[in-house]
């Protein structure tokens, strides 16, 4: 296990959606800078996107939609709870970002007269636009990188921070998942783009990497934003989604909507007046699939043969293309059957809820010289194009923070102490795999902390967790494949811990499922109208904190407020 | 010795007589997102090492042969 030391200005880790773009704009900022984009798999198809993506679900195009109203339906969205500047900052550079990427050579829906086809999903105003040739995202941001002159490492995983006499950020640690080797890269400002928390819960098939995110991406970007001493915001604002059963992708109603498809009960009738993925949406399908009128299905049966056929070209092509070869083997076709559905395993994700490390609207987090952007960072249902967004601001931002930098000093026994935290698990021959620590790990997960949460069952989780603590000492790697896991494993299990204490925190329930406390039924506005936030303190403690929620720059009205709580389709009214 | 052996199938499938990694190609190594092909070293031809397995994808789309088919994990299929 050979040491290798680099030193770098700014450091991007990850370069799935949100990392390319935060080191192309550092560089364009300041083509001067040594910009390093570090991946833990290969920057060509990493990532969230690798296979591209079907569509904008949040595009704020004039004509079609204000920032001012994108910022109202995503406060609704989130029961209130919103770092309004920061969904505003997005909202406002969401149209300039389409026509760059547009530039660049994504090709995105457009009507007859050229003006982008924009689609109705959300509840109440029109923010999504089809890519039906969206699979060549990833080649685009490639060239991009190219051009830009960015380095690139690629199958490195980092797995801290390193920080200097004041907390500042002074680089990254990792390791090679193919030869073992320890990267030590110093650097002035540090960008972590490293997507969700997707590999927490089960999939309810078993298999561990049927999860619904990319399962490289397994919270370590928000375990080393924890351990550097960064704040993480709302993680009980659990991701959970609606997916084909067994299948991990999105049935999906983003794309088949606008279409006339719909999701369904078991009698094939509407219950849901809104497809777009809320906390309030989920609850209903919760209680639709758990009821008598379960399971759930998206309905497209009703459609026409060209209809058809045209969301089979767009939903088998793009994101997730082995779709159809999963319907296939089991005889599914959408033009004669309904297609089940299930809710997902749950994780950590801000681009579909509101959790993760809290970044403010310049996507600095709370540690000098440390930005996060996409998933793993705080902005909610920020979608790739948020991704996008704030790949753009941390990386322009980190660009004017370094200038001020001197050089930086990184804590030498945090250095020795992470090496020998790696080194360890190829030492031992025998001992515990990877695999069954992870899948123990995720198990628990599964039967403590899925919603309906149980104050009582996320103690005894959070007992667990601690014993895992143990366990992660005893596992044995056999080649540099293996450590990758074992250490991913360590970051599993940190992500659980703070799942389930985040979840004890908030004495209320909130965001319909993702926080349904069954012994705290009721939303508990007068005590907790705020976020809340966790970081590591100086003895290693997980410490909580209430973080008021600051003014809104867009005011609601009562009516607006309530939106997303009459999400049901109201009773048909009984003939008489 | 306290480590067993547990056998899975592949859902990654590689057919050599188009495989070309005998002539340098690494295409389906490279662009796997969880790194679990390998070229074999003695056949010289690809192969899941791994039973870590997304179903995304990559490895079968840009083989420049053909040679890679990705099927659904059993366990998922």
């Amino acid at each position: 296990m050979d040491t290798i030391e680099q030193e770098y200005d700014i450091v991007v880790v990850g370069g799935g959606t949100g990392g390319p773009m935060a080191a192309v704009k550092a560089k364009e900022r300041n083509p001067k800078l040594r910009v390093l984009l570090i991946d833990k798999a290969h920057v060509k198809r990493s990532g969230a996107i690798s296979m591209g993506m079907d569509g904008l679900n949040n595009a704020v195009i004039p004509g079609h939609a204000t920032p001012e109203q994108y910022t109202k339906e995503i406060t609704v969205a989130n029961d209130g709870l919103v770092d309004q500047k920061g969904v505003y900052a997005y909202a406002s550079n969401s149209y300039a970002m389409i026509e760059e990427l547009d530039r660049w050579g994504v090709k995105f829906e457009k009507d007859e007269t050229g003006d982008y086809a924009v689609r109705k999903v959300h509840h109440l105003g029109s923010y999504v636009l089809p890519m039906p040739e969206g699979h060549h995202m990833k080649r685009v941001l490639y060239r991009q990188l190219k051009r830009a002159r960015v380095d690139i490492t690629n199958r490195v995983v980092v797995t801290r921070v390193m920080t200097g006499a004041q907390g500042e950020v002074a680089g990254v640690m990792g390791f090679d998942c193919r030869t073992a080797d320890f990267h030590v890269i110093k650097a002035k400002s540090v960008i972590i783009c490293t997507g969700a928390a997707g590999r927490l819960g089960l999939p309810a098939s078993g298999y561990l990497w049927g999860t619904y995110e990319n399962p490289t991406n397994c919270g370590e970007g928000h375990v080393m934003a924890y351990h550097a001493g960064a704040e993480l915001t709302n993680l009980e604002c659990f991701q959970i989604n609606p997916l084909i059963k067994d299948y991990n992708g999105p049935a999906c109603a983003y794309v088949t909507g606008p279409f006339g498809g719909y999701t369904a009960n078991a009698e094939g009738q509407r219950f849901i007046e809104c497809d777009y993925w809320s906390g309030q949406m989920m609850l209903e399908f919760f209680n639709e699939l758990e009821g008598g009128r379960g399971p759930v299905f998206l309905k497209l049966d009703h459609l026409a043969e060209e209809t058809i056929a045209e969301i089979e070209h767009i939903l088998h092509t793009n994101e997730r293309p082995s779709r159809g070869r999963f319907h296939e083997r089991r005889g599914t076709d959408y033009r004669k059957q309904m297609i089940e559905m299930h809710i997902s395993e749950i994780g950590f994700c801000s681009g579909h809820s509101a959790s993760g490390i809290w970044t403010n609207e310049r996507g600095e987090c709370s540690i000098p010289g440390l930005y996060a952007a996409g998933d793993c960072a705080s902005i909610p249902h920020n979608y790739m194009l948020g991704a996008f967004v704030y790949g753009k601001f941390c990386g322009e931002n980190a660009a004017s923070y370094v200038a001020d930098q001197g050089s930086v000093t990184p804590d030498s026994d945090a250095i020795a102490r992470e090496k020998e935290r790696i080194a360890a698990p190829l030492r031992l021959s025998e001992g515990l795999t990877p695999w069954q620590v992870e899948y123990k790990t995720r198990r628990i997960v599964n039967d403590y902390l899925q919603p309906p949460k149980v104050t009582r069952k996320m103690e005894i989780a959070v007992q667990r967790f601690d014993e895992i603590t143990e366990d992660l000492q005893h596992m044995s790697a056999e080649n540099p494949h293996e450590l990758m896991r074992a250490m991913e494993a360590y970051a599993i299990r940190d992500c659980a811990e703070l799942a389930a204490k985040a979840s004890l925190f908030r004495t209320e329930s909130r965001w319909g499922l993702y926080h349904l406390r069954v012994d705290h039924p009721e939303r508990n506005d007068a005590d907790w109208f705020c976020h809340t936030n966790v970081r590591k303190s100086v003895d290693g403690d997980m410490v909580f904190r209430k973080r008021q929620v600051d003014p809104y720059v867009v005011e609601l009205n009562e009516q607006e407020k309530s939106a997303y709580q009459r999400l049901r389709v109201a009773s048909p009214a009984q003939a008489a | 010795m306290t480590i067993a052996i547990t056998r899975t199938q592949a859902p990654v499938v590689v057919d050599e007589s188009k495989c070309i990694a005998d002539k340098g190609c690494t295409v389906c190594v490279d662009v796997c997102p969880l790194d679990v092909l390998a070229i074999d070293t003695t056949r010289n031809k690809a192969f899941m090492k791994f039973d870590e397995c997304w179903y995304c994808m990559p490895c079968e789309k840009d083989c420049p042969t053909g040679a890679v088919h990705v099927n659904i994990p059993y366990l998922v299929r």
